[in-house]
């Protein structure tokens, strides 16, 4: 199974991380290497299996619709990076082109 | 015998005694990590004020004639992807070098009255074997310091082994209470999925992590799942099933159980002291009136591929949450919020990390998902019923923890060689079953070696009592 | 070329439960900023979702409102993305296996929209940029009071004809949700959002066209407004054998247009993949049938049974059934007095004029049912004319006071006294002795003006039946 680097980019974008230098290349022949080994599972046979996402059968648990208060404003603003009239501060909102 | 190197129940029943006090027995291992700790690196933060504190006023409790649980007083290593409030909680990464949570995981505030002496090293958000990708140090394991502790906990498992702590608190995702335990010859113990809360803990792969005991002895361990285990409003994917006395059913014996010893796992390249070891725990149980037998887990060989694919990709997600927004590391000058993202992520993961977050990004693509993602999820529930069929004919699992001893620090292992000490543990947390390592004796160049046990869903009393059974044989290894 | 237009809603509505869907945080309206926010909806490490039961009631109701299977087994799923205002950049929706399926509203022209799901999902926190325009913004504020708010996304099938219909549908899905009480589906507040897929196609042909998603539209007519826009955007387009781009086009409310906002299509990978934090859900059927049984009457249903109980011709069952409240005000009214048709005229007429001039809801007005009734007797009874009970209305309107006591106070009293009317009309004739010619010659105007020059005189309450009564006979004997 192959990554090339330029896929090796799209992925880092996707996942919003910056390559830099032998990075995609590095990584490239890294992600190659662990999805060959990973695709031996193609070869068994999983017709009928439901995928299992939950370790155990069970259902989920619900709670009551009753509000708890919880954080001050200072508390949920202690680690903010940048602030501004008691909202989180961030630059210019621009999307991927 | 120094207070460190005691037992948790021991020092129990001084404390209860008032033999000692627990400000002496915290000072005591206080001092130990002054000692020591320079040289093992398994602390990320020491809180030797707050831990006297707590030690103070459980002093103080007694002394009133209140009633007090058993580890009251005990000294307590905490992993430090787990949240504690007011305190640094960095999951050794530089994304959350400066992060203090405004808030205590659930399983924090079941254990506040135990003074917690420090946060303690891992691999960066608990990603790794060997404690290496720490983003500030490595750490180095008590019995040969050019070695690693294993990981991802392993500062709790070191901390534990040398005394710096009398137990402590990790996490298991794929092995990494377990793994580490193994390497430093101290108890670890992955509780059923759904045993203990997770919130608190910083999520690495949802439906794999638990929070897990690090203890000097079998009993010790039982002491702390209790303390930590049952529901939380916070969590739903813990069950409400009733928490029992772990302890109580410690020394019932094996007589008339059955143990399995899956044959795939036994064919594995293994270590010979392992080997060694596993056979004499095998003659010791039957001696003791238990009956061994092979059972088989057929799809066993693919459980590291299914998990390298689910984990990565449950943390690509888990870990999108840091983007220097709210708190954690934000990159300078960002003109805008693309760059803030790009900047501030790569700045502040590791390249595992990286890694693995761009391995799960790639199996939860679209192209990707069905035959990679989905198709683990699947194969995974196949890994289930082998263990689900073989508990039909047996009551636990006896096999190793990993197949080598403990590497050198730096030493580069080899993709099939890692694969292969993955398989013996990540298929416990596929599965979302109990497991527990004991340590089994030393190897003839002075390592720690490791056995592994394996339980049903919420079976931890059986895997306690047969680890009881075989620590008769193992003993404990010394704290030095 | 003709095209037939094809129109699909997606509308998101807030949930009124008292805490957030996957957490305790109070989900009331403006409070300080980032002052109703727990680990869990801040995105913190470690902090884990718990479903709310009322969300799933909530839910649940809306979609058997709206005619849905409800599905006894569903999961939730995480929607990866990346944006500020996303405090885990991951949404925790629904994706494959929604609550509900299957729904659909009926429309007036007897078109019936299907709804193809109704799910649950969380609402993001809310992002004020400087300047308020995101384009030219130097950066922007993120609140997270708002995130993790219940939400229900509404989908409906492409089976809406035009700009209108997407209107009246608009109208008739908010009239239904208003009554299940599970949101105030107020789109100025947010409560309710709507975006819009358009595209057009040969008349008679079944393969869908390109598709432009509509964003940015803050009130039903600015929808209406901008899928007229598309519709004749789109169809220039095609009249000129050009392509329709399948992209997201931003609604400009000010200068009527739309434009492009992102220049192909969507590269969005959400990496869809099952929330593992939160267990399947799984409903009982005899939950589902209680909360069945515990619906209100549906609009639909109400406007039918308006038109048999009240005999009301459907356009004006339709129309008071439009809210909930206005509909019971309509009934309470009716049960003080039993002139069904007649409340209905004045509670059309006058009570919607006055109250979309003073941009009111009925429940907020100082207006009651008692009132309007007490009001609509005086008239019965001739103590006033209908025309003074428009101004008592009015006045009704501004200060709550009951119609008796505006009457009294103004003196508003109709003259119904016959002699003071022939009196009065004496004087008129008098006056206009022109008029009285004209009439004679077979002017029918004149009869009208004579009538407003006594209506003059008495200030309005002359009795409008009597006094045309008597100056017909007075006029006679001239």
């Amino acid at each position: 199974m192959v990554i090339t680097p330029e896929k090796t980019k799209q992925l880092a974008q996707l996942a919003r991380l910056a390559l830099f230098g032998d990075e995609a290349a590095e990584f490239a022949e890294q992600l190659s290497g662990i999805l060959t080994y990973t695709q031996q599972i193609q070869s068994l046979d999983t017709e009928g299996t439901e995928p299992m996402i939950y370790p155990r059968a069970t259902k989920t648990i619900m709670r009551d619709d009753v509000v708890v208060p919880s954080l001050s404003q200072e508390q949920a603003l202690a680690n903010a990076p940048q602030m501004q009239d008691g909202m989180f501060r961030v630059p210019r909102i621009i999307e991927e082109e | 015998m120094e207070l460190y190197q005691k037992t948790a129940h021991e020092l129990s029943g001084l404390l209860a005694k008032k033999e000692i006090s627990a400000r002496e027995l915290t000072e005591n291992v206080l001092a130990q990590i002054q000692k020591k700790d320079s040289e093992l690196g398994a602390f990320i933060t020491v809180t030797g004020e707050r831990a006297l504190e707590t030690a103070q006023k459980v002093d103080e409790l007694r002394a009133k004639g209140e009633k007090l649980g058993a580890l009251a007083g005990i000294p307590l290593a905490v992993k430090d992807n787990i949240c504690t409030e007011g305190i640094l909680t960095t999951c050794a990464s530089k994304m959350l070098a400066d992060f203090i949570p405004p808030y205590s995981a659930t399983v924090m505030e079941k254990l506040s009255l135990l003074p917690m002496v420090g946060k303690a090293n891992l691999d960066e958000f608990a990603m790794g074997s060997s404690t290496q990708s720490s983003a500030f140090h490595p750490t180095r394991n008590p019995h040969d310091p050019k070695r690693v502790p294993g990981g991802s906990s392993g500062g709790p498992a070191a901390a534990v082994a040398s005394g710096e702590a009398i137990m402590a608190l990790g996490t298991d995702t794929g092995g990494s209470i377990r793994q580490p335990a193994a390497f430093c010859g101290v108890v670890g113990l992955k509780p059923t999925y759904g045993r203990v809360s997770r919130f608190g803990a910083v999520a690495f792969a949802s439906s794999l992590d638990q929070v897990g005991p690090i203890a000097r002895d079998v009993e010790d361990a039982a002491l702390l799942l209790e303390a930590i285990a049952g529901p939380d409003a916070l969590d739903g994917t813990v069950s409400s099933k009733a928490v029992p006395d772990f302890r109580a059913s410690l020394k019932r014996g094996v007589r008339g159980m059955k143990i399995g010893l899956p044959k795939e796992y036994l064919a594995l390249e293994l270590a010979p002291a392992l080997r060694e070891k596993l056979a004499e725990a095998q003659r010791y149980l039957e001696a003791q009136g238990a009956k061994c037998l092979e059972v088989s887990l057929p799809r066993s060989q693919y459980a590291a591929a299914v998990y390298h694919l689910i984990a990565s990709a449950e943390a690509s997600s888990n870990l999108a949450r840091f983007d220097g927004v709210r708190y954690g590391h934000r990159a300078e000058n960002c003109p805008d919020t693309l760059t803030m993202y790009l900047q501030s992520r790569s700045e502040g993961f590791g390249p595992e990390v990286k890694l693995r977050i761009m391995l799960g990004t790639y199996a939860l693509s679209a192209d990707a998902y069905a035959d990679f993602y989905q198709k683990a999820q699947k194969v995974r529930r196949l890994i289930a019923d082998d263990f689900a069929h073989s508990f039909s004919q047996c009551d636990c699992l006896l096999l190793p923890t990993t197949s080598d001893l403990p590497p050198l620090l730096g030493q580069e292992l080899e993709p099939r060689e890692s694969y292969t000490a993955d398989l013996c543990t990540v298929s416990a947390n596929l599965a979302g079953l109990p497991a527990l390592s004991l340590p089994s004796g030393m190897s003839e160049e002075g390592l720690p070696v490791g056995l592994q046990l394996v339980g049903n869903h919420f079976q931890e009393e059986t895997l306690l009592k047969v680890a009881w059974t075989l620590e008769q044989c193992f003993g404990q290894v010394e704290v030095k | 070329m003709e095209y037939e237009i094809v129109i699909g809603l997606e509308v998101h509505v807030e949930l009124k439960t008292k805490s957030k869907i996957f957490c305790s945080c109070s989900t009331a309206f403006g409070s300080e900023p980032n002052s109703q926010v727990c680990p869990f909806c801040l995105g913190m490490p470690g902090a884990l979702p718990v479903l709310n039961q009322k969300v799933v009631e909530f839910a649940t109701r809306a979609s058997l409102a709206l005619g849905c299977t409800i599905h006894t087994s569903s999961i939730f799923h995480r929607k990866n993305y990346f944006y500020p205002d996303l405090p885990a950049a991951y949404q925790i929706s629904q994706f494959d296996q929604p609550l509900a399926t299957e729904g659909k509203i009926a429309l007036t022209d007897g078109n019936i929209i299907g709804v193809t799901r109704v799910h649950m999902e969380a609402e993001a926190g809310k992002s004020t940029h400087q300047g308020d325009n995101i384009l030219a913004a130097e950066f922007s504020l993120e609140d997270f009071n708002r995130s993790g708010i219940g939400l229900i996304e509404i989908v409906s099938e492409p089976d809406i004809r035009s700009p209108q219909e997407a209107k009246e549908y608009l109208e008739r899905l908010k009239a239904i949700l208003e009554y299940t009480e599970v949101s105030d589906c107020k789109m100025e507040e947010g409560s309710l959002r709507c975006d819009a897929n358009i595209s057009l196609r040969p008349m008679g042909s079944s393969k869908l066209g390109t598709k432009a998603e509509l964003k940015n539209l803050n009130s039903f007519r600015a929808v209406e407004r901008a899928l007229e826009y598309e519709v004749e955007r789109q169809t220039q387009l095609l009249d000129r054998g050009e392509r329709v781009v399948q992209e997201t086009r931003n609604w400009d409310e000010a200068k009527g247009i739309t434009s492009s906002m992102r220049s192909k299509e969507e590269a969005h990978d959400y990496r869809y993949f099952p929330e593992p934090d939160l267990l399947p859900l799984e409903l009982e059927r005899s939950w589902i049938e209680e909360i069945r049984i515990t619906l209100p009457e549906l609009p639909h249903a109400r406007a039918a049974r308006f038109e048999q109980e009240y005999g009301l011709p459907q356009y004006d069952a339709e129309l008071l059934v439009g809210s909930k409240a206005l509909a019971n005000f309509y009934e309470e009214t009716v049960a003080l007095f039993s002139e069904p048709k007649e409340v209905a005229n004045w509670v059309m007429v006058e009570v919607l004029r006055l109250l979309r001039s003073s941009e009111q809801e009925i429940q907020q007005s100082k207006l009651t049912a008692k009132g309007l009734a007490g009001l609509l007797k005086l008239v019965q009874d001739g103590t006033i004319s209908g025309s003074v009970g428009k101004t008592v209305l009015e006045e009704m309107f501004k200060t709550g006071q009951e119609a008796g006591e505006i009457v009294e106070k103004k003196g508003l009293s109709q003259i119904s006294d016959q002699g003071k009317l022939e009196e009065i009309i004496a004087q008129v004739l008098a006056a206009n002795p022109k008029s009285v010619t004209d009439f004679k010659a077979g002017k029918g105007k004149a009869m009208g003006f004579l009538v407003g020059q006594v209506m003059k005189q008495t200030r309005g309450m002359a009795n409008p039946q009597l006094t045309n009564k008597l100056l017909g006979e007075f006029l006679k004997k001239q």
